[in-house]
């Protein structure tokens, strides 16, 4: 395993307070022994297989590829154990909280997904858990909220800003400086201060390496395409990792383009694409103003509700390995309802993000698509607003 | 006085009140809190209780290393259109004065290109900056382009950063090393005294610039308790930010309540007197 990457080109990067940095540096070398450690990986290998329910299924969605026009594989991250790929990232990075010897973890969410994810590897593995979360977000993903009180999670609302992710990161972030010494952050997106986008990464990479294999097995091809939702950039940065050396296969990141990009209230930094700016430890694409102050984002999905995006994605954007477009509410609200009909499968509005793209562009061979998570916690919120537009 | 750059300046703000025999008063002030021209008024004020040097924070959306004192006073004075040249006002007019150090979180900076951000600030008189969230690892670009024009780029330490660390920042040092006295946001806290003094030793051994505590400092008794336990500078934020967050709340002037508590500040470090060289046990 070579170093752990700080940069990404010119993006990443440590932009915290020094209280933090010795954590970081902690935490690099246990993620470091950990991924030489055969003990470790045999453990997390384990826990994925028996506890969150590792494979998941890729599954050939033949009544959606009949309406994209080609060919259009799922994979089914939204059937693991709560829900989403969070878990994948928060089991993980318990168990790492634990070789360090930390008994508290604390976690932001924005969908309630992390949160969730978090809570549930903090029980299974006996640490406290306090989880920051927007108080809007706590509105909209209510049952979230509930569930992770029944975990055994402490919920901290969050009231600075626009009460959704942002805040909750920075509020986590502040409760890292204060009790760094006992407390593990673990964080829920490829985002933050190195090593986190890398540990994260590699963490998630188990979703692409996984859909290698199995489109091989079921296609007896590459996708053409691979396609994900970008909140802070986890599921997709994890997917893309199984495909970034197959040169031919296009790497798609879908953004939340709100309602418009034109109207400013999106989530779609690295689409926009200005210049880059420093949130929560790293540089990376943000959306900001002019004097260098970050804007709030905005989406109808509160896990792509991010103003940031993971280091290693403006990268790949940059160097052309991968490209960013952005889908308005409207269109995934669509696409929401769209693929529960015709798939009886209820996806979270997140990767409804990533189908609305993929029937939005047509003429492609075969595509991958990660379906991030299920849409139960989307429920009440999506069924208010597709009422609204019947 | 003209002719010192922002270097020199901060250090002889330390050598004057070493001989008086006491320690530095550092007072911080949020710009733009509650708005701009208020805010120099606070300043005077900071300067007419008896400062030695000011802090000037420049507001950020997410300021990762403040309490929610500083971050709402910040979030106020974004609300009340504050703005990195609207600051560098408040600097400019203060500067003749009194030395002043712009405390700015990175991004406020990188937006336009650090080389243009330490060239503005140097142009409004600033004697130097410190940047929370700019650890040593990052901060190598921005120190040189604030040598080149004689600002100081004020390094912090925490109580959690090792001793090789501490030597490797301490090296590095410009003005003073800023020493937090907590693990923990900017915020008054309780702290017991004799921590202080194995804090402020460590600091002391890793460098040749003057020592000062900041963070938690949150009655004119703790600042006594700071200087006593061996720091060249006091560092008061929340408090005196807290204070005029509740002035402006009563209607009440926000100056005239600052200038009364920077006074109390100062009276309590004229009677705590030297910074006596502290040995560590
Ligand atoms: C189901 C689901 N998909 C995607 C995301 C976005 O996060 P990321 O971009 O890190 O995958 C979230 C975040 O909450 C989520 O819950």
């Amino acid at each position: 395993m070579s170093a752990v990457e700080h940069r990404f080109g010119p993006y990443g990067g440590q932009y915290v307070p020094e209280t933090l940095m010795p954590a970081l540096e902690q935490l690099e070398q246990a993620w470091t022994a950990a991924c030489a450690d055969a003990g470790f990986q045999a453990e997390l290998r384990d826990l994925l297989e028996h506890y969150v329910g590792r494979p998941t299924a890729l599954y050939h969605a033949a009544r959606l590829s009949g309406l994209a026009g080609h060919p259009v594989y799922l994979k089914r991250e939204d059937l693991l154990h709560t829900g989403a790929h969070k878990i994948n990232n928060a089991v993980g990075q318990a168990l790492l909280a634990r070789r360090m010897g930390k008994t508290r973890v604390i976690a932001e969410t924005g969908a309630g997904q992390h949160g969730v994810a978090a809570a549930t590897a903090c029980a299974l593995l006996d640490l406290r858990c306090v989880v920051y979360m927007g108080t809007e977000d706590m509105r909209r993903q209510r049952p979230n909220v509930d569930r992770m009180g029944l975990l055994g999670a402490e919920v901290v609302g969050v009231e600075a800003g626009a009460r959704t992710l942002k805040e909750a990161v920075s509020e986590a972030i502040r409760d890292w400086v204060a009790n760094v010494e006992d407390t593990h952050y673990i964080i829920g997106s490829a985002v933050g201060p190195a090593p986190y986008p890398a540990i994260v990464r590699d963490l998630q990479r188990v979703i692409g390496d996984e859909a290698r294999e199995q489109v091989l097995a079921a296609a007896g091809r590459l996708p053409a395409r691979v396609i994900a939702c970008v909140g802070g950039g986890s599921n997709a940065i994890g997917l893309f990792a199984g495909f970034l050396d197959d040169a031919e296969v296009e790497l798609i990141g879908v953004e939340a383009a709100g309602e418009g990009i034109a109207s400013g209230r999106h989530g779609a930094p690295l689409s926009v694409g200005g210049p880059p700016g420093v949130l929560h430890g790293a540089l990376e694409a943000v959306m900001q103003d002019g004097e260098g102050q970050i804007v709030e984002a905005h989406s109808i999905s509160a896990g792509l509700d991010y103003p940031g995006s993971g280091p290693q994605h403006a990268h790949l954007r940059d160097s052309g390995r991968a490209r960013y477009e952005a889908v308005e509410d409207t269109d995934a609200l669509a696409a929401f309802a769209r693929l529960s009909r015709l798939e009886g499968i209820i996806p979270a509005l997140e990767p409804a993000h990533a189908i609305a793209w993929v029937l939005a562009h047509p003429g492609s061979e075969l595509d991958l698509v990660c379906l991030s998570g299920r849409g139960d916690k989307d429920l009440a919120e999506a069924l208010a607003l597709l009422d609204d537009t019947l | 006085m003209s002719e010192a750059n922002g270097i020199e300046r901060i250090a002889e703000a330390f050598e004057s009140s070493a001989r008086e025999s006491r320690a530095a008063l550092m007072p911080y002030l949020m710009g733009g809190f509650p708005d701009l021209a208020r805010s120099q008024e606070i300043g005077a004020a900071c300067i007419e209780g008896g400062a030695d040097v000011i802090e000037l924070g420049l507001p950020f959306s997410d300021p990762l290393a403040d309490g929610p004192v500083i971050h709402a006073a910040g979030t106020a004075a974004l609300r009340a259109g504050a703005t990195f040249a609207g600051v560098l006002e408040i600097a400019a007019a203060l500067a003749p004065r009194i030395p002043v150090i712009v405390m700015a979180y990175a991004n406020s900076l990188f937006v336009r290109g650090v080389g243009a951000a330490a060239g503005a600030l140097a142009e409004a008189g600033a004697c130097g900056l410190i940047v929370p969230d700019l650890p040593h690892e990052e901060a190598g670009e921005l120190r040189g382009a604030c040598d080149a024009r004689g600002l100081a780029l004020v390094p912090l330490v925490a109580p959690t950063t090792p001793a090789e660390r501490l030597a490797e920042i301490g090296a590095h040092a410009r003005g003073f090393l800023y020493t937090v006295s907590v693990t923990g946001t900017t915020g008054e806290r309780e702290r017991p005294a004799d921590a202080l003094v194995e804090v402020i030793a460590r600091a002391r051994s890793s460098t040749a610039v003057p020592v000062a505590v900041g963070f938690g400092i949150g009655s004119p008794a703790a600042a006594a308790d700071a200087a006593r336990a061996g720091a060249d500078g006091v560092i008061v934020g929340s408090r005196l930010v807290r204070a005029a967050t509740d002035a402006q709340a009563q209607g009440a002037s926000e100056a005239a309540v600052v200038r009364a508590l920077v006074r109390e500040l100062r009276a309590a470090l004229d009677v705590a007197g030297a910074a006596t060289p502290v040995v560590p046990r």
